[in-house]
């Protein structure tokens, strides 16, 4: 039939097609999430900040593990309380043959604040600061009051240059026509959806990269993308779900490679409220809130397995957490542990508490946020049943949840009780988790932005005060640690996890994990 | 005919004022974008300021007449995400989804038709049977679970295809277009297939029916009397007079290609609109939902409007004037 020779056409043209050999000097990276602005101050998220790292250089650079090492700044340090001064490094050029200095920086910290219609901006890491410019290659940032986090605040700042980016449009950003930097790799074309493509920077001042091109495809569907990774269609994937693990350890041809991030996976209890809306007696009558009680706080982190979770949730895929930061990172403290597994402590604590019977509690959590956020939750459900608390499970898409966590009841307050989130520590050290998570919300300062749970202890929010006026970097230390510890002593969340990621690589590449879960060529090896 | 335009130009834009509204206000129900768009690191203020940036300080209704204001001079509002103006990411994600979308359709009729004109000539064939099971399928198989056998048979293992993401394009006639190329064609074949694999079905069930039925009718009877070859009584008299309602389907189908080609993008990476607008929904960015559906609207009125048109070239006993409101 004629039918049937179209088939077989179709099917021959198909295996005439063949698929060329990638070239040796390109990279390509299958990315989970979409990067959606060239303009580097545009929106202030993950993917964006990763991706724009190649085309712009910070002063201060962050590591795979987050520690800061010089970038296009030589060095920084506070000359006085009030100010910090940054040497530039010399003989730095932009891609297009314009000369680095202390003009672009001070335009960058202008422009990076004040970005129209920004989504989310980078005023979180600059205000408070002014920028001044004392010769070609020093600049004074001045604060009014003292401020240790000036490094870890600048580290996130890309620079642009002064002649063309400064004044550009996010527009002109996306055309490429003002995506100028210093970094390594400059820009080749931008396609919203579809991919960017980089192309290497000769003349880069840190030395020229092994790649002359690199092309980022954003590839959301995870089988899709380990398929694209199997197949040879890119040679790099982030985000490769941990069902996949087992299975893609086992073929040759691929690689993954692992590290833990900076984000611990939380649950916060709702300590503001004399009736909290989703606890009930076990008969469903109002009862007085139980966990403003520490003991029935201590006896839910007793009951939860975190061993269990993961083991069998996240597939050995996380490491469990008993602090607010994984080991390593500054201002975590030695003593902590995580909790031990005690389901008879748990219960005895609620029967001290007066909760022998147990109540009837909700844990609310989103089901596309975080790895396997809501199996996570299912299981704390279960875990929580077992000690007496009777649990209902209810998660939900990220864009109903965050909304409904943060701001959802009548009065503009959190609503939930009981919910599980996660946080990145952006700045890399514990300050970050401390002041959004533990301090009391307060809106004048600007601290417990996302303290859902609404814990409220002055003590502790003296020495995160204290600590985030502290420039001496071992009292710091201590402070931030002292302050962690405090916040587990009250149980003021309940720590789970600490999130690891996984990328998968072709065979002869290997990829450093990064802990703030960026996905770049910097951290791409030929083996 | 002109009437009929006219008349169904109002209609479309009636159908538009009231789509705006439904979409405008339901999209605004759900969730709120700045949660999800923000830094957790942002403190209260710059929570506030990016609300203010975003517009979203003002009460829904202002917003709405804002949006209808700026809508009247063209500008359906701009998108959170990408900070370009939505109507000009809709339209650069189009011919992604519009190539793939027809590519699917020809495939669909291409195939479909030839399977259920023979399937209908010879029901009891066991070839028939196979083709009226093998329909059974296409309908029946999840599209996201045949996308993914798809690129795991002729990408990982025989691989013969691109697994996923768009080829090289080529511009004709302004439009960026990776039918033009061989790599861009490699690239097309899976996530056409996989698009089309209903629409095939629906092709030869429609054909089968209606050849089943034509060829009982009397005037073929009469034709086959007047001693007319069998090709021109099946291919000019049965084909012309069983196109109608496949036709109908089609361009309904058709819309549906365009408009919810969702799940086979998002599987294949495909740079299209529907990939556009599920990234959208799932992000609350409100201005490129609200864009989208508008102009799926249009879409929709104008490709039953030239449905209509070919109904009267097809068969010249439809008259437009007489298709009411």
């Amino acid at each position: 039939m004629k039918f049937s020779t179209i088939l077989l056409a179709l099917a021959g043209g198909a295996i005439t097609f063949g698929s060329s050999p990638a070239s040796a000097e390109k990279l390509t990276f299958g990315l989970a999430s979409e990067t959606t602005s060239m303009d580097p101050y545009f929106h202030n998220v993950g993917p964006n900040n990763a991706l724009l790292l190649h085309i712009y250089d910070r002063l201060i650079r962050q590591d795979e593990r987050q520690q800061l090492s010089p970038g296009l700044a030589l060095s920084w340090k506070p000359i006085d309380d009030l100010t910090w001064e940054f040497k530039l490094r010399e003989g730095v050029k932009f891609h297009d043959g314009t000369d680095f200095n202390a003009d672009d920086v001070v335009c960058s910290f202008e422009r990076a604040p004040n970005v129209p219609d920004s989504p989310s901006s980078f005023a979180t890491y600059v205000k408070g600061k002014s920028v001044v410019k004392v010769d070609d290659y020093t600049v004074h940032f001045k604060t009014e009051t003292p401020y240790p986090l000036m490094g870890n605040d600048v580290s996130t700042v890309a620079i642009v240059s002064d002649s063309v980016g400064c004044g550009a449009a996010t527009a002109d950003y996306n055309s490429g026509a003002a995506a100028i930097g210093t970094g390594p790799f400059m820009f080749g074309s931008y396609t919203p959806g579809e991919s960017v493509v980089l192309k290497k920077n000769p003349n880069y001042w840190d030395g020229a990269a092994e790649w002359d091109q690199v092309e980022f495809r954003p590839i959301a569907s995870n089988p899709s993308r380990v398929a694209a990774l199997l197949a040879g269609d890119v040679d790099v994937i982030s985000g490769v779900p941990t069902t996949d693990i087992v299975t893609l350890r086992n073929n040759d041809a691929v690689e993954l490679h692992q590290g833990p991030s900076n984000r611990v996976i939380y649950l916060h209890l709702d300590q503001f409220r004399e009736n909290s809306p989703f606890i009930k007696a076990l008969d469903g009558s109002d009862i007085k809130n139980p966990l403003l009680d520490v003991r029935v706080r201590k006896a839910i982190s007793k009951a939860i397995n975190r061993d269990a979770i993961v083991e069998h949730v996240m597939e050995g895929v996380a490491i469990p957490a008993g602090q607010l930061m994984p080991s390593g990172f500054f201002g975590v403290s030695e003593n902590l542990q995580p909790e031990t597994y005690d389901p008879d402590g748990a219960k005895a604590l609620l029967a001290e508490a007066g909760y022998g019977d147990g109540f009837q509690m909700t844990i609310h959590g989103p089901n596309d946020r975080y790895i396997n956020d809501a199996k996570i939750a299912e299981a704390i459900g279960q875990m929580l049943t077992r000690v007496g608390i009777q649990m209902s499970v209810e998660t939900m898409p990220r864009s109903v949840y965050f909304k409904r966590a943060s701001s959802g009841s009548p009065e503009g307050t959190p609503e939930f009780s009981f919910i599980l989130v996660g946080w990145g520590a952006g700045s890399g050290e514990a300050s970050s988790p401390l002041k959004s998570l533990i301090h009391t919300f307060d809106k004048e300062k600007g601290f417990g932005s996302s303290n859902r749970g609404r814990h409220s202890d002055a003590a502790i929010d003296a020495v995160i005060e204290e600590a985030l006026a502290t420039v001496d970097d071992a009292k710091r230390q201590d402070l931030l640690a002292k302050a962690t510890e405090m916040a587990m002593e009250t149980q003021a969340i309940i720590p789970t996890h600490f999130q690891v990621n996984t990328w998968g690589t072709r065979k002869g590449l290997s990829y450093i994990p990064r802990t703030d879960e960026y996905t770049v060529v910097m951290s791409v090896k030929k083996d | 005919m002109s009437t009929f335009i006219i008349r169904r130009l109002l209609q479309a834009i009636l159908v538009m004022a009231l789509m705006s509204v439904i979409v405008f206000f339901g999209v605004n129900v759900i969730g709120d974008p700045v949660h999800m768009l923000v830094s957790p690191e942002a403190d209260q203020a710059e929570i506030e300021a990016a609300i203010r940036r975003l517009g979203l300080d003002k009460p829904i209704w202002e917003q709405y007449l804002l949006f209808v204001k700026n809508a009247m001079q063209g500008d359906l509002g701009k998108s959170f995400i990408f900070g370009e103006p939505a109507l000009k990411l809709i339209f650069h994600h189009m011919p992604a989804t519009l190539e793939l979308a027809f590519s699917a359709l020809f495939l669909a009729v291409l195939i479909g038709i030839p399977l259920g004109l023979f399937a209908g000539l010879n029901p009891d064939s066991p070839i028939s049977k196979g083709i009226m099971a093998g329909s059974i399928f296409g309908f029946s198989l999840p599209t996201f679970w045949v996308g993914l056998m798809l690129i795991l048979v002729f990408s990982v293992e025989l691989g013969w295809l691109p697994s996923t993401g768009r080829g090289e394009t080529r511009s004709v006639l302004g439009f960026e277009t990776s039918l033009a190329t061989v790599d861009g064609l490699k690239h097309i074949i899976l996530p056409a297939l996989n698009l089309a694999l209903l629409k095939i079905s629906l092709a030869v069930r429609l054909t089968r029916a209606g050849v089943r039925e034509a060829m009982g009718q009397d005037y073929v009877k009469f034709a086959r009397a007047k001693g007319l070859s069998t090709n021109r009584i099946i291919f000019v008299h049965v084909l012309k007079n069983i196109m109608i309602p496949v036709v109908t389907v089609m361009g309904l189908e058709l819309g549906s290609l365009i408009g919810f080609s969702v799940v086979t993008e998002k599987i294949f990476a495909w740079p299209g609109m529907g990939k556009l607008l599920i990234d959208a929904i799932l992000q609350l960015d409100r201005p490129v939902v609200v864009a989208y559906l508008m102009i799926i609207v249009v879409f929709f009125v104008l490709i039953n409007m030239i449905v209509d048109i070919l109904y009267s070239i097809l068969d010249p006993r439809v008259r437009l004037q007489d298709q009411g409101a």
